[in-house]
């Protein structure tokens, strides 16, 4: 592992100014390095400001205060060094699902050849073999998911941020999306910051998490929660049992402050 | 067969009409036989009268409404997605709104003559607005996500306003557009009855003036056809433009 870290976030703040009414301290002072290759997850209630730190990073919201640094570059716009993959999948409706993969290649302006035999390969890989023309509102939600994943690692992003991208899902559907990133990821050398306000997913895909306190976010506290996940019975050992135990300890204090003030 | 049966009220009303003249209920000046109409309107067909003057009007109101779709949709899209355009072009776009385009028929003919520019200046300005709405309000329903999944997949602006945007504003661009095309149909037979040498507007009302009544109806039921036409043909294309919106799992 690099001694320099792939990601640095350096004390970032962020001032969410809602359209009406006041603004808010989404985010204080922040700081958080992540390594390459790594697998970082963001733990918070909702609201916490995790999925703002993830438009931070991805180059979408200006960062006002504090610095983002990716392979040592500040983040100033988004870019295809870092893919994105939303909750809602965010797939362009009016393209099947072979373009709507397509689209980041043509971007990169990748030979035509080369383009198509990628997209199969990536279709081929989640599992949406035959669904190459349908249209996302033929697809369930799983399969919308995976057309979407496909849709970022065909452009091959060293960086994948994920906003709670199976939090949309049935349970069962959610569970096996859960282990294909997995084996994807440990196949893939890719660094994942992966938003979720679920503690088993979180502990069962990474490697290190992050929890978040409510309103405003501040990183709390990150735990280690790195070790063999491909035990099938990965989800009865007592390492994963005590590492859930403990983050949803951390986590429920926040969840009932962030309850409070909400409601 | 079920075509038929849809439009079995119009031969029922086609028979009434034909019987009513035919047994003088009305004036034969107010309401000529249909069948007279009909007469007229295929020797109006082989005179070439027909023809040369709705050949006028299709390309003036086609020249209109092509130009209105394109700068409309494009104000509508930068309005929406660029602050400077919309304080700049918003209020003008707002006091334009409601008023009646038909009183711009004298003001175009100032400015642009008895010709075709008068007429496609006047259905370009009137179709303009609903397009515009259409483009700006579908334009500001794009999705956020959209927009940042093309950005970070390395589209620049320009490119993200035209392949999410526009595609996102689809929709209500069209329905501003179906607007402008029966519009282009109302602006076109009032400003050609009222100023113009051609154009089946100035047919319909030379006709009359002079007394021709079966040929008159003929034409207004020339226009009646290519107006439900226009709007047929536009739906269909509209429809296979919005396929993807269909759920058929």
């Amino acid at each position: 592992m690099s001694s320099k870290p792939q990601i640095d976030i350096e004390k970032v703040s962020h001032i969410y100014r809602p359209p009406r009414g006041r603004p808010v301290l989404a985010l204080e002072n922040v700081s958080l390095q992540v390594q390459q290759r790594e697998f970082l997850a963001l733990l918070g209630p909702s609201g916490c400001g995790k999925s703002t730190l993830l438009y931070l990073l991805g180059g979408f919201l200006p960062i006002e205060t504090g610095a983002i640094n990716v392979n040592g570059e500040p983040v100033k716009a988004p870019g295809p060094d870092r893919g994105i993959v939303f909750q809602h999948f965010a797939l362009f409706p009016w393209k099947s699902v072979r373009d709507n993969i397509l689209y980041g290649l043509e971007r990169q302006r990748m030979p035509k050849a080369e383009r198509l035999a990628r997209v199969q390969q990536f279709i081929n890989l989640v599992g949406l073999t035959g669904f190459e023309d349908s249209y996302p509102s033929q697809l369930s939600g799983g399969m919308k998911q995976r057309t979407a994943l496909a849709r970022t690692l065909a452009f091959d992003p060293s960086i994948l941020l994920m906003d709670e991208p199976f939090g949309a899902l049935d349970a069962q559907t959610r569970h096996l999306m859960q282990g294909e990133l997995l084996s994807i990821w440990q196949r893939t050398p890719k660094t994942v910051i992966f938003v979720t306000h679920d503690v088993q997913e979180a502990v069962y895909l990474a490697d290190r998490v992050a929890v978040m306190s409510a309103r405003p976010g501040r990183i709390k506290t990150i735990v280690d929660t790195k070790f063999d996940k491909n035990d099938p019975g990965v989800f009865k050992t007592k390492f994963f049992v005590d590492k859930v135990d403990e983050l949803w300890n951390l986590v429920r204090d926040e969840a009932i402050k962030a309850e409070r003030h909400t409601s | 067969m079920k075509v038929f049966y849809r439009y079995l009220p119009l031969l029922l009303l086609a028979i009434g009409w034909e019987i009513v003249a035919r047994l003088e209920l009305v004036s034969s000046s107010a309401l000529p036989p249909l069948s007279d109409v009909i007469a007229s309107w295929i020797d109006m067909l082989k005179s070439g009268d027909l023809v040369s003057n709705a050949g006028a009007s299709l390309y003036r109101g086609g020249m209109g409404l092509l130009l209105a779709v394109i700068v409309g949709a494009a104000l509508g899209i930068f309005m929406a997605w660029w602050k400077p355009i919309n304080v700049l072009f918003g209020p003008i776009v707002e006091i334009f709104y409601p008023l009646p385009k038909s009183a711009l028929i004298p003001v175009t003919v100032i400015w642009l003559g008895f010709g075709n520019g008068s007429k496609i200046l006047l259905i370009f300005l009137g179709c303009m607005i609903p397009v515009t709405i259409g483009a700006y309000n579908g334009a500001r329903s794009a999705e956020q996500t959209l927009v940042w999944s093309a950005r970070s997949m390395g589209a620049n602006r320009l490119r993200m306003l035209w392949d999410v945007v526009l595609p996102s504003a689809m929709p209500e661009l069209l329905n501003g557009v179906r607007t402008a095309l029966a519009l282009t149909f109302i602006l076109l037979v009032s400003s050609e009855l009222i100023v113009a040498r051609e154009g089946l507007g100035y047919l319909i009302g030379f006709l009359g003036a002079n007394g021709s009544y079966d040929a008159m109806y003929a034409v207004v039921l020339t226009v009646a056809f290519l107006g439900f036409a226009a709007d047929r043909g536009y739906q269909m294309l509209m429809h296979r433009m919005l396929q993807w919106r269909e759920q058929t799992p």
